[in-house]
């Protein structure tokens, strides 16, 4: 009985608690809805591509700090007033420098952070196949 | 035989140890800005505290970098947590007094505080020589770079940044960049513009 109770206490404070959720709950129409959460997912693309001042090595996307966070409501506010994502990132690379840019550039100097890991493995893939074969060879 | 082992291994060590040596003297935190020689960010800010003499605002008023073209413009940016801007307060007031009657104004914004906060500490530190501004959701801060705070910009009559100076400012540094600057302009000349544009 005391159990039975209990579930039904329960179950009012969940009926009453989603009426109240409800209610504040803004009625906005779906379309609103659809087109927030597309901001959001383009927010969130643009916030990982670029470095949080304060953190190590985080993007303001990742970071909770107060000013990743206020850097991230810039990108939503950019990108809600028809800049493109290049735009965004030209704007932080401006004020910042392109450290601000997790990914640097693929221009000038920036090249070889590219190219140089490639060159790096192939060259040891090749010494390696070298010494192998070498090591290998029937005598 | 052995000589060519320890040869190849020197080789390949001295680079390594080369990075190493450059990447050590390096300070990850100092990046440099591509700010200064640019045209600083416009801003219209709230006043919070008025300051003194020529510099006053009026509280509740809005400051534009706009209509300060034609002076000196030092932007400090502080907040009342932060322990260096302690440091450079005194130099920062007492510079802003020496330069009261020059075509120079400083502005001191607010960055991820709470103004009461803000004013506390001005009374605590005996006063702000100059007018306190509040900058929402740091949008300004933002629009200078902020890394954190102190960071202090000094703009040059045509709007442009002359100076960012990271970390407690002194006194000499301040007097240095605002001298040099005031001496583009002619005497009496308070708008400069095609002097030192």
């Amino acid at each position: 009985m005391i159990k039975f109770g209990l579930a039904a206490l329960l179950s009012l404070t969940f009926v009453i608690g989603r009426a109240t959720e409800a209610q504040t709950a803004s009625p906005r129409p779906r379309a609103t809805i659809d087109a927030d959460s597309a901001l959001e997912a383009r927010t969130t693309a643009v916030a990982s591509t670029l470095r949080c001042p304060v953190c190590q090595g985080e993007s303001i996307q990742d970071s909770p700090s107060e000013l990743a966070q206020q850097m991230r409501a810039v990108v939503r506010d950019k990108l809600r007033a028809g800049e493109t994502p290049e735009q965004i990132k030209a704007y932080f690379a401006a004020r910042y420098g392109e450290w601000i840019l997790l990914e640097p550039k693929m221009t000038g100097l920036n090249v070889v952070l590219y190219v140089l890991p490639v060159v790096l493995i192939l060259g040891g893939l090749v010494i390696v196949i070298y010494l192998v074969r070498k090591w290998t060879r029937p005598v | 035989m052995n000589w060519k082992r320890s040869l190849i291994a020197l080789l390949a060590a001295v680079p390594v140890l080369a990075l190493f040596a450059f990447g050590f003297t390096r300070n990850p935190a100092e990046i440099p800005s591509p700010l200064p020689g640019r045209q600083a960010p416009e801003f219209t800010l709230a006043v919070m505290s008025p300051g003194e003499g020529a510099m006053a605002r009026t509280p509740g008023d809005t400051l534009r970098l706009a209509d300060l073209a034609g002076k000196v413009v030092v932007v400090n940016f502080w907040a009342s947590w932060c322990l260096p801007c302690r440091t450079e307060h005194a130099a920062l007031s007492e510079t802003a007094r020496h330069y009261s009657g020059t075509p120079t104004q400083f502005v001191g914004v607010l960055y991820n505080d709470e103004p009461a906060a803000g004013l506390r500490w001005i009374a605590e530190m005996g006063g702000m020589a100059y007018p306190g501004v509040t900058d929402v959701e740091s949008r300004t801060a933002i629009d200078y770079g902020l890394y954190g705070v102190p960071e202090t910009f000094i703009i040059d009559p045509s709007g442009r940044v002359a100076h960012k100076h990271l970390g407690p400012i002194t006194a000499e540094v301040l007097r240095r960049v605002i001298d040099s600057v005031l001496v583009t302009m002619a005497p009496g000349d308070t708008t400069a513009k095609s002097k030192a544009g």
